[in-house]
């Protein structure tokens, strides 16, 4: 059956799509490259920030890939409990910068943050389990992603009417600011390396948590099959929950690595990086936890880099304004020609 | 069993808290303060309490339904009533000695004034009190009352609260038709007060509730009178129907003048878009998120043919009359092109890379990459006005009968197909792909044509959107229109056809009307789909496959003729 289809309109179309765009980036790339417009230590800058901005996808992608994998349904709301944690930590460092706190403490302060985030994003989405996905367990599958799909706005303009229209500036924090030189001309910017470093450390963690602890094991299993989990004694509703507060404190963290880099907070600021780590996600393959961080590194740098890159030989104005458009296509050139990601096993075809 | 008998404590104040939580959420969003503008019956009682007393109401309700016997209800619908009211008091406390403004915006002294009736503290907070107690225990009677008169109640207090909101309008429109202002205006407060007045308000509940009654106990007598008819005069009689309700929808621009219209408008071009997202939702099962794009390519497409600002690269300055058949082909066009990558899908990827989609089009026409051909951020300025046989299309009033030609146009062809054996292929795939595809149906062709039978009717939405604003920004083409169309549909009913308008009445319609309600829109779109997913997943006006799927374990309904 699948032999036959194989060679439909359809198909050849979809490859010469697929050709034609890997031409333009080739083309795209010599010329840019030809044309020398850009030193090594540029180049350089942006594949560091690229793998800063990667790690924050990374860690968000590791919550829609764990709640994907025991539940099967893409948790939409995912990137507005990455943005509440965002919203708490920076009330908390407002306060700890306006009575000297931070300045004083800085590690304890940044610890804190931390803390306040992960807390809130943990919360807000066990309240999310239990009120709007818990009763839909077995509906039909448009079901709970509509449900996903309300939820993630109420939760964006509940947060837009609690705290407020208004951008919200970040406050700097001395002690992670300014830039360590290494050799020659490059250096690296000390936020950039605390985000990759924190993030590196908290998927550590996450990685040794899933393999070895007994709860972790038990996500395993009810990934595997939820029937035979429960058979096995496992109390599944307890571990979904779990998996839920897991890449909920996950995302609350990336919230808190996202305002270091980018020092802003808006209700919307969920939306985008949360389409980009479920682009991620399916990258590294989705259900599959080593691979959403492999994703999510890999789109932090192909969109930090590419911009430049692929379009500026090309002669196309401002092509940083369209790193958006290049991510969303890398997902659909992914879903089309490898729908398992780098490293998954699963099909978006029959399982999704 | 002796716990069977026992006053359900838990549940009570289970419930009251609950409500008490949500009142707190709806206060501190701000709801209750940009509501409290506009009353519903003058002087007694504002939208902004209408929604806390609603809360309480429902809540108390739900309290009475766990209890054992009436007395035990009305007890515990009072004292959820009597929790609420407790928590809505912690808060106006809080917000007195608290300053919560710093991070909760809309902590404001004014939201403490309406919580407390205006009487400071203490006073202001033992009417709270007696007021939610005396809602609960109300909402723990409505319980205890039969089904009948709880349903002739509910909807004689929709419909005070529906003519209170639209107070103003109807005054408006009464005002500029010269008659009747007397005749009714009784009923409206009086001056600056908005709203019902009390007289007003009590005789349209009477009205409502007698007039119910009556329905209720005469209905089947009638429909049992209207089936003995010989089919054609059955038939004789439905025309009738259909006709005069084409000559009211005919003659409704001149009744209700020009920001009616004009509503009525935006809620036309939300009505077609509905109509084409539900072939490709409703019918056909694909979650398409990035439905505004074609949306925005149907706008840009005429406004690129026909702007005489001469700002482009290439000035067609063609007329509306050739660009609005090529606009539509190009849209049918990029339905299929974005449609064949995702053709393979299913379900949650299907919707996340249609999002993609739509972005990827907004990105591109605010990029300056593309500015020399469709203008970038600035959009495309100078679209002229539609010429008809010599009228020339720019008013609202005008323009209401294009849309309404494209709605009925949208409406027929989805009828008409939803009976078709493309649309009988569309349920089918909807309901199982494999199982279709092992029917003999050929799932390309078929995805492909409900694909681009949506971007039709989206595109003509936007066809029309672009001529009748004159300028099109990127920034008129985000996400959020793929959410209220959706939201819209997914209200009325997902494959439903009167479900569509429905929706796009309640949905994209009444926001309109209610200009503080905007802000809120999106909030309540969420909490409806969140809620309605759980409550009534089959929509407002059910198609009946769907019906049945998500009651499965009801008993089989005979199939009843939709209505349409």
């Amino acid at each position: 059956m699948q032999s036959l289809k194989r060679f439909s309109w359809t198909d050849i179309f979809m490859w010469i799509v697929g050709a034609t765009l890997l031409l333009l980036i080739v083309i795209g790339s010599t010329l840019t490259l030809q044309q020398g417009k850009y030193t090594t230590v540029q180049w350089f800058d942006l594949a560091v920030f690229g793998l800063a901005q990667g790690s924050v996808y990374a860690l968000i992608a590791l919550g829609y890939t764990l709640v994907y994998g025991i539940l099967r349904m893409i948790n939409f709301a995912h990137s507005e409990i990455f943005m509440s944690g965002a919203y708490l930590g920076y009330f908390v460092a407002t306060s700890m910068q306006r009575n000297g706190f931070l300045q004083e403490n800085p590690l304890l302060g940044i610890v804190l943050i931390f803390l306040t985030a992960m807390t809130t994003s943990a919360i807000l989405a066990v309240i999310l389990e239990r009120i709007a996905y818990r009763p839909l367990r077995g509906a039909p599958r448009l079901v709970p992603l509509i449900t996903a799909i309300g939820a993630s706005f109420f939760l964006q303009y509940t947060f837009r009417g609690l705290f407020g229209t208004q951008n919200r500036a970040y406050p700097e924090i001395d002690y992670i600011r300014g830039a360590i030189p290494l050799f020659g001309d490059f250096q690296i910017q000390k936020i950039q390396l605390v985000v990759i470093i924190a993030a590196a450390v908290m998927m550590a963690s996450l990685a040794f948590f899933v393999q070895y602890t007994k709860t972790g094991k038990a996500m395993r299993a009810v990934s595997e099959d939820k029937n035979v989990a429960a058979l096995m004694g496992i109390d599944v509703d307890k571990i979904i929950v779990r998996t839920f507060v897991l890449g909920a404190s996950l995302a609350g963290a990336a919230g808190v690595l996202y305002c270091f880099m980018f020092r802003i907070v808006t209700f919307y600021m969920g939306f985008i990086p949360g389409l980009k780590a479920f682009t991620a996600a399916v990258l590294g393959g989705i259900g599959n936890p080593p691979g959403a961080m492999l994703g999510g590194l890999f789109l932090g740098i192909f969109e930090s880099l590419g911009p430049t890159l692929f379009l500026d030989g090309l002669g196309i104005p401002a092509p940083y304004q369209l790193k958006d458009v290049i991510a969303f296509t890398m997902l659909v050139m992914i879903l089309i020609f490898r729908p398992t990601g780098i490293l998954g096993e699963r099909l978006s075809k029959t399982k999704a | 069993m002796s716990t069977q008998n026992r006053f359900n404590w838990q549940k009570a104040i289970q419930l009251g808290g609950i409500a008490g939580l949500i009142g707190v959420l709806i206060a501190l969003v701000g709801m209750v303060e940009s509501f409290d503008h506009r009353d519903i019956v003058a002087g007694a009682i504002s939208m902004g309490w209408t929604m806390l007393l609603l809360t309480v109401l429902v809540a108390a309700y739900f309290s009475a339904s766990h209890q054992p016997s009436k007395s035990f209800s009305l007890v515990a619908s009072g004292i959820t009533g009597f929790i609420f009211s407790l928590v809505m008091s912690l808060l106006a406390f809080l917000i007195e000695n608290l300053d919560l403004r710093q991070i909760l915006v809309n902590a404001s002294p004014n939201l403490l004034k309406i919580l407390t009736l205006e009487n400071g503290i203490p006073n202001g907070l033992i009417s709270l009190i007696v007021i939610s107690t005396i809602f609960g225990i109300l909402g723990g009677a409505l319980y205890i009352l039969p089904a009948k008169i709880r349903k002739a109640i509910s909807l004689g207090l929709g419909m005070v609260a529906f003519l209170g909101l639209m107070e103003d309008i109807i005054q408006v429109t009464i005002a500029s038709t010269g008659s009747g202002n007397s005749a009714i205006g009784w009923m409206f407060g009086r001056g600056t007060q908005s709203g019902l007045s009390i007289i007003g308000a009590i005789v349209v509940f009477g009205v409502v509730i007698g007039g119910n009654l009556l329905w209720g106990t005469n209905a089947p007598k009638i429909n049992a009178q209207v089936s003995k008819m010989p089919p054609n005069r059955q038939r004789s009689l439905r025309i009738l129907g259909y006709g005069l309700i084409l000559l009211v929808v005919l003659y409704l621009p001149v009744v209700l003048g020009l920001y009616l219209t004009e509503v009525v408008n935006v809620t036309g071009l939300f009505i077609l878009m509905g109509l084409g997202l539900n072939i490709v939702v409703g019918f056909a099962g694909l979650l398409d998120l990035g439905y505004v794009a074609f949306y925005a390519i149907g706008a840009y497409t005429v406004g690129v043919l026909t702007s005489l600002s001469g700002q482009l690269s290439t000035a067609f300055e063609w007329n509306f009359w050739w660009a609005l058949p090529v606009s539509i082909f190009i849209c049918v066009m990029a339905g299929v092109v974005l449609g064949i990558p995702v053709l393979n899908m299913r379900g949650d990827y299907l919707a996340i890379v249609t999002l993609g989609f739509g972005e990827i089009i907004r990105i591109l026409a605010l990029s300056d990459f593309l500015k020399p051909h469709i203008g970038g951020s600035q959009g495309i300025v100078n679209i002229p006005p539609p010429d008809f046989l010599g009228v020339l299309l720019n008013k609202p009033q005008t323009l209401y009968y294009l849309i309404v030609a494209g709605c009925i146009l949208a409406l027929f062809v989805s009828q008409r197909l939803r009976d078709s054996r493309l649309g009988r292929s569309w349920k089918a795939m909807r309901e199982d792909e494999d199982v279709a595809q092992a029917m003999g149906i050929n799932l390309v062709a078929t995805k492909l044509l409900a694909f681009a039978t949506g971007a039709a009717f989206s595109g003509l939405s936007g066809t029309i959107l672009a001529v009748k604003l004159g300028t099109i920004y990127p920034h008129s083409f985000a996400l959020l229109i793929s959410i209220n169309v959706l939201s819209l549909i997914i209200v009325g009913g997902m494959g439903s056809i009167p479900g569509v308008f429905i929706g796009g009445l309640l949905l994209a319609g009444m926001p309109e009307l209610l200009r503080e309600f905007a802000e809120y829109r999106l909030l309540i779109y969420g909490a409806l789909l969140v809620v309605m997913m759980q409550v009534r997943p089959e929509g407002f006006w059910p198609e009946e496959t769907h019906k049945r799927e998500f009651h499965e374990d009801a008993p089989d309904v005979t199939p009843v003729q939709e209505a349409a």
